[in-house]
């Protein structure tokens, strides 16, 4: 951590100690949020989050900041809803500003096909909780003057969006401190630069961790980890249904403050806000080959660029400043894998995927209390890791606007 | 990633012609049948190491073509 975060947050750092109520691996903002509601909710402190590099290094540092709850299913929405909820209270609750900004999410649509669809998701996600309606052509543009209705010479004009009141945007670093700090204030130990290099089990129930700092005793484990969540579940021998694939994002050098709000398309997946420091910030599609590979292409700056180019003409004018990588849990239905596995004190948070930033809060406040009351909020019950075996799969693809 | 598929007849191509196959890896160590369904259907290695892949050259030749990938740097085998 340098000045400028010292100066922001009160972190206090702690030393490895030799047993915890509570090991948390991975140090990002689901690890830290299911301490930050462990502690401050549920009065169990004697918690250790261990994190092999530095906090927020991982993909909590590498998403767009998007908080929206517009999903596919009704379980889906009513998770997310509850996390744009939290979000919504989260400064006034810690008394830190994460630049949390309400300013509503559009999904334009293109076709036939997908115009159909966003008008049967708007009504759903709607019934469910998360207000969305579906806009005319000419309405969209009232909100975002910036569009090109025709999209250019694609062929495929904006017929439509789909418009989630709701979606916001916040600082994802703040995000992070705000909840290290909070699980720290109430006794967390949050232990930095420190590898989890196995999980020791008897008899069926785990034991405890080996970290490159000495062994850890403690009843119960989580995974938190993003990318890398197979090597975690290997050292217990559970096997996960999760493919790592690369999705890749990038910013733009300065544009006049004021772009509305967030845009998206659905038949052109790609998607764009702006930040508060004025520089637009965008993603597109996951990688389609599995891999861990960190580097970033130019054939995903030619592709996401010439989308916003036609939707969004005065982006021709803007540079490129920074490019990036991050490696995502893909899961066979793009939902989340949350709880309990085969193995006795051993629990996984995975499966983000590319949606992981927006559900922090309910993630941590979730797994908390099933962590801290032994039984699976219902909130979460449909996104158990043996859904899979018992044929209950939460099917959501699409709904990331990333596949 | 600047991806590129070793097409066993075409050549190098850009990975945006390909469909992803996969090759399922059930562990020995499962013998129940169903759970070796399970496994095989929805269940990943995932490995950060080489890995065999199968990939459909479905923009090209429309052929199947099975490859060896490093997936720590993406280099092939």
């Amino acid at each position: 951590m340098n000045d400028f975060v010292e100066r922001q947050v009160t972190l206090r750092w702690a030393e490895l100690e030799s047993s915890y109520d509570v090991v948390i691996i991975g140090g990002g903002g689901h690890g830290l949020s299911i301490a930050y509601w462990l502690a401050r909710e549920h009065g169990i402190a004697n918690v250790a989050v261990i994190e092999r590099g530095y906090i927020g290094g991982g993909n909590s540092g590498r998403n767009t900041t998007v908080i929206r709850a517009n999903y596919g299913i009704p379980e889906a929405i009513r998770f997310y809803q509850r996390s744009l909820e939290l979000y919504q209270r989260l400064e006034d609750d810690s008394g830190r500003w994460i630049m949390h900004q309400e300013k509503g999410l559009i999904w334009t649509v293109h076709s036939e096909g997908t115009v159909r669809g966003e008008k049967k998701r708007a009504v759903m996600n709607t019934a469910a909780g998360a207000e969305t309606v579906f806009l005319e052509a000419a309405e969209v543009k009232k909100l975002v003057p910036e569009l090109d209705l025709s999209v250019g010479r694609s062929g495929y004009p904006i017929l439509g969006a789909s418009y989630h009141l709701r979606g916001a945007t916040a600082r994802h670093d703040r995000v992070v401190w705000l909840l290290a700090e909070g699980a720290m204030d109430a006794g967390v130990h949050v232990i930095p630069r420190t590898t989890v290099t196995g999980i020791t089990t008897a008899g069926g129930r785990v034991t405890g961790v080996d970290t490159d700092r000495g062994h850890v005793s403690t009843g119960t484990v989580v995974s938190a980890v993003g990318g890398h969540v197979t090597q975690i579940a290997d050292m217990v021998g559970v096997r996960l249904p999760i493919r790592s694939h690369p999705l890749q994002a990038y910013v733009t050098n300065h544009y006049a403050q004021g772009f509305p709000m967030i845009v998206g398309s659905v038949d052109f997946p790609f998607y764009v806000s702006q930040t508060p420091r004025g520089e637009m910030l965008m993603g597109a599609e996951y990688e389609r080959a599995p891999s861990y590979s960190y580097g970033s292409t130019f054939e995903f700056l030619q592709s996401c660029s010439a989308k916003a180019v036609a939707m969004l003409p005065f982006m021709a004018d803007l540079r490129i400043l920074r490019q990036w990588a991050g490696v995502c849990d893909i899961s066979p239905d793009a939902s989340p894998i949350m709880g309990r596995t085969p193995v006795d004190g051993f629990l996984v948070t995975t499966g983000w995927g590319t949606w992981g930033f927006k559900a922090i809060p309910v993630g941590g406040e979730q797994m908390a209390a099933l962590i801290a009351g032994g039984e699976t909020p219902e909130l979460i019950a449909p996104f158990s890791y043996d859904r899979f075996a018992n044929d209950r799969i939460m099917a959501d693809a699409g709904s990331a606007g990333t596949h | 990633m600047a991806l590129q598929i070793p097409c066993s007849f075409c050549g190098l191509r850009p990975v945006d012609e390909f469909f992803y196959g996969e090759v399922p890896e059930v562990p020995d160590t499962i013998t129940d049948p169903d759970a070796r369904d399970v496994d095989r259907v929805f269940m990943k290695s995932n490995r950060n190491a080489p890995t065999p892949e199968a990939w459909f050259h479905v923009f090209g030749c429309r052929r199947w073509t099975y490859v060896t990938r490093d997936r720590s740097d993406d280099s092939w085998l």
